[in-house]
């Protein structure tokens, strides 16, 4: 497996020069340019390139994306234009933000999506389980920035029960106060996922309990519930495994909408301001990371499948001597 | 030499959108204890759905079993069981072996822990005792280094060991019966022979008693004491091996034997098969099931269903008789005392 691991880390250099050259056109494309910020009526063209050359504005596209590059090799994402900060040093700081949400977020889709799944498979076409694949289909279609406005009307506005935005209280450092914040914006995050989870594990749940081996467990003398906790549970997580891989990206990377609207500080709303701002290192970076982040997270999926089960494990060994 | 297993009136329906399917309609056989015992028949002649209903496995719905319908095992109803009793019964008493190995163990359990599953079910013996059980098992059934397989997953071992495996793990319950569906159907000729020689050895060292599904007359051959013939739900002759094999009165046994493969064959000879099709199991026909298809067909087979005639070796000996053995039995009306067929000779009616 050791050699299957160096492999994906190979994979993952071409992947992110591509990226980074796309995402470079990108912004190039884009109209309006960093440096309008500093711009004030009265300044010389010879002043306004004084500026462009101090953030490395300057010269055509090959040129800045060659700067920049060098940079980036040299441990180096640069500086933000807007906030006059390193761009590694602005991720660093919101990341916290970011994974504390996101992993409340992950953590609640899966213990709802766990049961409610499984439930829903073991009673298929029973009304328990057309109440939740009709819950789960609602979540699966409502935009989550129209839920997260629906949730801050109800239970900010008239109920008063949560706080509409931010992390914290002013002056208020305790995790009580943290949690208090965090339950509207990790709901609506995890709705999506929760329904997703949901139908997946009720349709695994459905094709597990008609597999053979079921039978052969039955035919042992194993009672239903033994049969459901030893055999058909295990079997049944394993594709959400890979389903929650794909999510650890997004557990990094944070959401534009949701921490935008609940102006939560996190590296979603960074990269949103970011985008507002042109601020093309600070993008640049944040791309860089996620993009790394995704990759990493697949490849962590994938590793903890093969931990998970012995036949994919197998596969990689096969295939990676 | 006691019966364990007696089968009354079983009767079994699938409730299904396009009506109900009765997959066994009425049949009954009785299981003398140490016997193998094979029912033979083609696909979808509820041959499977016996074997599910003496292990308890037909679930309702979509299944139902017939209010009627017994299953003896040792005189006691095992139909009328509750769950728990059930649960002890499974893996204890009968145990059951599947087609195919591969989907039938728990791709991602491994082989020691799903030997050990049955034993600790139904002894109370420490973990390290169900091991060395488990060890045990696995030498019977000739696995070549057991201690280590004990550690592999399914997908390690090769068809016939997965086979031999599946076998160690319905043993290793000390079950007195063994209900075997079509346990060779998915393996290559050499690992088939295998698999019957050790099952062969196992109820020799075990006297445990075998009931072998079977579509595949040479696996019968080799194994079978007595045979029990099935066709759209209904037993069609059931008698010993010999009696089938070579002294077959129901043209239904002929045509199943005479369709078996057979190693003179010609190159290139077309094989023989059964002209038509089984009957639609939702409706299915009135009189005889074998009729539409029987090259021996009578008006009254189409009307009225045959009863069962006890033969004797010179042929029909009178309609119904019960004796206190099962004896070679054909539902057939060509038995009928007043019918003029009883001397029927298949193979010279058929050219052969």
């Amino acid at each position: 497996m050791g050699k299957y691991i160096l492999k994906r880390f190979l994979q993952l250099i071409p992947v992110v020069i591509l990226v980074s050259i796309f995402s470079f056109l990108i912004i190039e494309a884009a109209p309006g340019d960093p440096v309008d910020n500093y711009v004030r009526a009265g300044m010389t063209k010879e002043e306004i390139e004084g500026i462009k050359k101090e953030y490395g504005l300057d010269g055509n596209i090959v040129e800045k994306y060659g700067r920049w590059l060098v940079h980036v090799f040299q441990g180096d994402l640069g500086t933000s234009i807007k906030q006059n900060r390193p761009v590694a040093e602005l991720i660093g700081e919101r990341l916290p933000n970011t994974l504390m949400l996101m992993g409340s977020a992950l953590f609640l889709s899966l213990i709802i999506s766990i049961p409610l799944g499984l439930w829903a498979g073991l009673r298929k076409n029973k009304l328990a389980d057309n109440v939740i694949s009709f819950i789960s289909y609602l979540g699966i279609s409502v935009p989550p920035f129209w839920m997260a406005m629906i949730m801050v009307i109800i239970f900010s506005l008239k109920l008063q029960l949560f706080p509409s935005g931010g992390m914290r209280t002013l002056n208020v450092y305790t995790a009580g106060d943290l949690i208090w914040h965090m339950v509207l914006p990790a709901f609506v995050l995890s709705l999506n996922n929760m329904a997703v989870f949901t139908r997946y594990i009720r349709s695994n749940t459905i094709t597990q309990l008609e597999e053979d081996y079921v039978l052969t467990a039955i035919s042992k003398g194993t009672g239903k519930r033994k049969v459901l906790s030893r055999h058909v549970l295990k079997n049944c997580l394993l594709p959400i495994i890979t389903l929650a891989g794909i999510n650890i990206a997004g557990l990094v990377c944070g959401s534009f909408v949701i921490e935008t609207i609940f102006s939560w500080p996190g590296i979603g709303r960074l990269a949103m301001e970011a985008v507002g701002n042109r601020d093309f290192p600070l993008i640049m970076g944040y791309t860089m990371f996620s993009c790394i982040i995704l990759i990493l997270g697949n490849l962590l999926a994938d590793v903890l499948y093969a931990v998970a089960d012995p036949r994919i494990r197998q596969g990689m060994d096969r295939d990676n001597g | 030499m006691g019966k364990i297993l007696e089968i009354k009136d079983l009767r079994v329906s699938y409730h299904t959108y396009a009506g109900e399917v009765q997959s066994v309609r009425g049949i009954s056989f009785q299981v003398e204890e140490g016997e193998t015992i094979a029912i033979v028949g083609e696909s979808g002649c509820g041959k499977s759905v016996t074997a599910k209903t003496v292990m308890g496995l037909i679930s309702t719905p979509p299944g139902e079993i017939k209010s009627g319908s017994q299953v003896l095992y040792f005189g006691e109803n095992i139909l009328e069981q509750s769950e728990k009793e059930w649960e002890r019964y499974r893996g204890a008493k009968c145990s059951m072996i599947f087609q195919d190995a591969l989907t039938s163990l728990n791709p991602t359990m491994n082989i020691g822990k799903q030997i050990m599953e049955n034993i600790l079910n139904h002894a109370k013996v420490t973990k390290e005792e169900a091991r060395r059980q488990a060890v045990e098992m696995l030498e019977l059934v000739k696995i070549p280094d057991p201690a280590l397989c004990l550690k592999k997953y399914p997908h390690e071992l090769s068809g016939g060991m997965r086979q031999r495996v599946m076998i160690a793990i319905a043993l290793s319950g000390r079950p007195k019966i063994l209900i075997a569906d079509e346990p060779t159907t998915a393996l290559d000729v050499t690992i088939q022979a295998q698999i019957i020689d050790l099952m062969k050895d196992i109820q020799k060292k075990l006297g445990t008693t075998i009931i072998l599904i079977t579509h595949d007359l040479g696996v019968v051959a080799g194994i079978a004491d007595k045979v029990v013939v099935m066709y759209s739900g209904k037993i069609m002759e059931k008698g010993d091996l010999n009696q089938i094999f070579y002294g077959h009165r129901h043209p239904y046994t002929w045509a199943l034997l005479n369709a078996a493969p057979s190693l003179e064959l010609e190159n290139k000879q077309q094989l023989v098969s059964i002209e038509g099709t089984p009957p639609d199991l939702i409706d299915p026909p009135v009189g005889c099931p074998f009729a539409a298809r029987c090259r021996y067909c009578m008006n009254i087979c189409t009307e009225a269903e045959p009863p069962e005639y006890v033969m004797s070796a010179e042929g029909c000996r009178g309609q119904e008789e019960r004796g206190s053995r099962e004896e070679h039995r054909t539902a057939c009306w060509l038995y009928h005392p007043d019918s003029r067929y009883q001397d029927i000779e298949f193979d010279k009616e058929a050219g052969i």
